[in-house]
């Protein structure tokens, strides 16, 4: 690769070393501009510390809370039953085979990413109506769940616009009951989902790939290298971090999956995920105490994937150098 | 969305039968003087500023120094469970179908005893009631049986209400036959109008006691059963190819408009629908009712339950002005009337949306309070083998297996929903 330039060396070598380590040893100073610099940081920390715990900590305590009790959501005393609900769960496999659904997810977040990166590849070099692309393909991702879900509930219809397209196309014996189709209805949702968060991964493919220092490329192309090469040996050790990333979130997503099945089937002809379950235990059948521990059991579940990705692949530092 | 009282004549059901044990405040916090502000809670999203505001205004004319605010909720069910938690949900609100007549006392004003209330008012003996006070005037009331388009059973050549679940389904198979409408919509995919099945209950068998039966029987999916007898219905129906193409795209504000036009013969829904089904036909008279097709000694029988109830925030600061509200809204305000329903004051007449049960010679009853101690108690046994009778979703699964969507048999389910209801019926007392 090519040498890398004073500025580079410099950058990649210091990240992460201490500010005044790197200024070198300093006299000793006057406590109190030290006092200061100390206390900054934490005052600024405050606001959004403060907000983090109100809206996310207390209430996961409270759920943590509530996953020992029998409350069923309104009633002013709340049964203490220790490990009951965690009991029932580990005794209900029936619970479980609902994460059979997100396996379909977890199929369309590969694709999904396969395809962000993709595109994120071909727009990061100069092609016409770059900005157009890009605004196209991450759009989807500004629209709200419920609009996405009541316009592919008419896309999926029996006559709706797929059955129609495809008439078009002289391919009218291929429309089905898309959601109608127990077999069909999870690849249907899934498609959606990837149609819904592909702009997302782009976008973050896209900023990645775009740190990436242009003189490299020129080496490269010095060198050289065509596209693919460029792809293979630039830009995917370049942005592996955010690949990394992608999944970890693809995974969780997947397990987690709710808006989209749940507004456009309400669970039904066997598109119930796991959250969906959890949904229904806590509003329809009044089961709130379950409903928390299924939730916690869950974060559980998410947290221990998310501890085997990153040790079979480690976060390792990016040096293109 | 889901705008009148959807909840309403299947839902209310939910607290039928309601007596019990634990106490309350005594009456006296709603005395004083009729003025101030008060808070209503309402579901009617659709007309909170129209219809809403000329009671308002009548309210006010009639208590000076009163003023009324509405707010009005869309997930009235979901939200106002949640915000209860508080004490913060209004002066005046329609009792949500989920509180268990256990809980009123902590969260509702009692508005007086039974006995003094039942001269006046219908549905205070079963419903949103606790030991022997009342928490709640229902708003309206509902028949139950499927409401249909007349000119396209006409055109099939049906004429009179069948009168058992076979002649019912030979009327769809004819409609299907003879004319382009879809016989019978489940309308599955919103899931509640599923949920409506359940107000069968009691009306097919005639037995005022249904609920109290249901919560006595270790297998309500046995055959001959009121759960066997709806259930199969539903179950033939789909399976026989007699309802719509592809059930989980349907869409409830478009059935309304399809039924009105004759695209769809029937709906299984409560009488509240009616009004609405009427709105969205090109002509009203289209419109009919019919009950379910069962006949006990040679009568059609249908329940009538009251839909929300308004009740008092135990937690209101103007009690006073809130009960005159509760009070003027079920004596005066017409609400019910206007709305096709059965008026909660017992001395008016049946109104003319259920003249077809009438005229069919339908008996309507009311079911009977539950004894002591076994307040809901159906209810809680669905909610606790995660059946949830009055949701749509076990309806659903019998859907989805009669057009063959699931490997399942009719007897299968049955034999599970059965089992189920037996194993947690010893466990929950």
């Amino acid at each position: 690769m090519a040498t890398p330039t004073n500025t580079a060396s410099r950058f990649s070598g210091s990240a992460g070393t201490p500010l005044r380590r790197r200024l070198g040893p300093t006299g000793p100073r006057r406590p109190v501009p030290r006092r200061r610099t100390t206390l900054t940081p934490y005052l600024f920390l405050l606001v959004p510390v403060a907000l983090l715990a109100v809206f996310t900590y207390v209430p996961v305590l409270n759920m943590f809370g509530y996953s020992v009790t029998s409350w069923n959501g309104l009633s002013p005393s709340k049964e203490f039953v220790g490990v009951d609900n965690y009991v029932e769960i580990a005794t209900r496999p029936e619970l479980f085979e609902v994460l059979r659904v997100s396996l379909y997810y977890v199929g369309a977040s590969v694709l999904q990413i396969a395809l962000a990166l993709y595109f994120a590849t071909v727009l990061s070099f100069n092609v016409r109506f770059r900005n157009l692309f890009k605004g196209i393909i991450f759009f989807p991702y500004l629209i709200n769940g419920v609009a996405i879900a009541m316009v592919f509930l008419y896309f999926f219809q029996p006559g709706g616009t797929l059955d129609s397209a495809l008439r078009a196309f002289g391919l009218g014996d291929l429309s089905q009951q898309w959601l109608g189709d127990p077999d069909v209805i999870n690849y249907s949702l899934a498609g959606t989902s990837i149609w819904r968060y592909l702009g997302l991964n782009f976008v973050l493919f896209l900023g990645a790939i775009q740190s990436i220092p242009a003189q490299l490329y020129e080496a490269a192309e010095i060198d050289g290298a065509n596209r693919w090469h460029q792809f293979r040996h630039l830009i995917l050790p370049g942005i592996r971090p955010i690949v990394g990333l992608s999944f970890i979130l693809a995974i969780s997503g997947s397990l987690s999956v709710f808006e989209i099945p749940y507004i456009m089937t309400g669970g039904a002809n066997g598109s119930e995920t796991f959250v969906i379950q959890t949904v229904d235990m806590a509003f329809k059948y009044y089961k709130v105490g379950l409903a928390s521990a299924m939730a916690v059991v869950l974060l559980l579940i998410i947290l221990l994937l998310t501890w085997i990705q990153r040790r079979v692949v480690p976060d390792e530092k990016v040096n293109l150098s | 969305m889901r705008k009148y009282g959807i909840a309403g004549a299947a839902l209310a059901l939910v607290l039928a039968a309601t007596t019990g044990c634990g106490g309350g405040d005594d009456g006296s916090g709603t005395d004083g003087a009729v003025t101030g502000e008060i808070t209503v809670l309402t579901q009617r999203t659709d007309i909170v500023d129209t219809v809403f505001q000329d009671y308002k205004k009548t309210f006010e004319a009639k208590y000076p120094g009163t003023t009324v605010t509405f707010e009005a909720i869309t997930d009235y069910e979901g939200e106002v469970r949640i915000r209860m938690n508080t004490k913060e949900y209004g002066d005046v609100l329609p009792i949500p179908n989920s509180v268990t007549a256990d809980l009123l006392p902590s969260f509702f004003e009692p508005l007086g005893s039974v006995s003094e209330l039942e001269q006046k008012y219908r549905f205070v003996r079963t419903e949103q009631r606790f030991e022997d006070k009342v928490y709640g005037l229902a708003i309206t009331g509902n028949a139950q049986g499927f409401v249909y388009n007349k000119k396209v059973w006409q055109q099939a050549g049906v004429t009179t209400p069948p009168k058992t679940p076979e002649e019912f389904l030979g009327a769809l198979a004819a409609i299907k036959e003879k004319t382009d409408a879809i016989p019978l919509y489940t309308n599955y995919k919103d899931k509640w109008p599923l949920g409506q099945w359940e107000g069968n209950r009691g009306g097919i068998s005639g037995d005022p006691d249904a609920a109290i039966t249901l919560a006595k029987d270790d297998t309500p999916w046995a055959p001959g059963k009121e759960h066997h007898v709806m259930d199969s219905l539903l179950f033939d129906a789909v399976q026989r190819g007699l309802t719509e193409p592809d059930p989980t795209t349907t869409n409830w504000e478009q059935s309304k408009g399809m039924l009105g036009t004759g695209k769809v013969a029937t709906m299984m829904l409560g009488s509240w629908s009616i009004v609405q089904m009427q709105d969205a036909a090109s002509d009203k008279a289209d419109i009919g009712y019919l009950p379910f097709p069962t006949q006990v000694d040679g009568t059609f029988h249908s329940v009538i339950a009251g839909d929300y109830k308004n009740g008092i925030n135990v937690n209101s600061k103007n009690k006073a002005t809130a009960r005159a509200w509760v009070d003027w809204f079920a004596d005066e305000s017409n609400y019910a009337v206007d709305q096709g329903g059965v008026s909660p004051v017992t001395s008016q007449a049946m109104p003319s949306t259920l003249a077809d049960l009438t005229a069919a010679g339908t008996e309507f009853i009311e079911l009977n309070p539950a004894p002591k101690g076994e307040e809901g108690l159906a209810e809680k046994i669905g909610n606790a083998a995660e059946i949830a009778l009055y949701d749509g979703t076990y309806r659903q699964r019998i859907v989805d297996a009669a057009r063959g969507a699931k490997n399942e048999t009719k007897e299968q389910i049955f034999a599970e929903l059965n089992k189920k209801w037996a194993e947690t019926r010893s466990k929950v007392q």
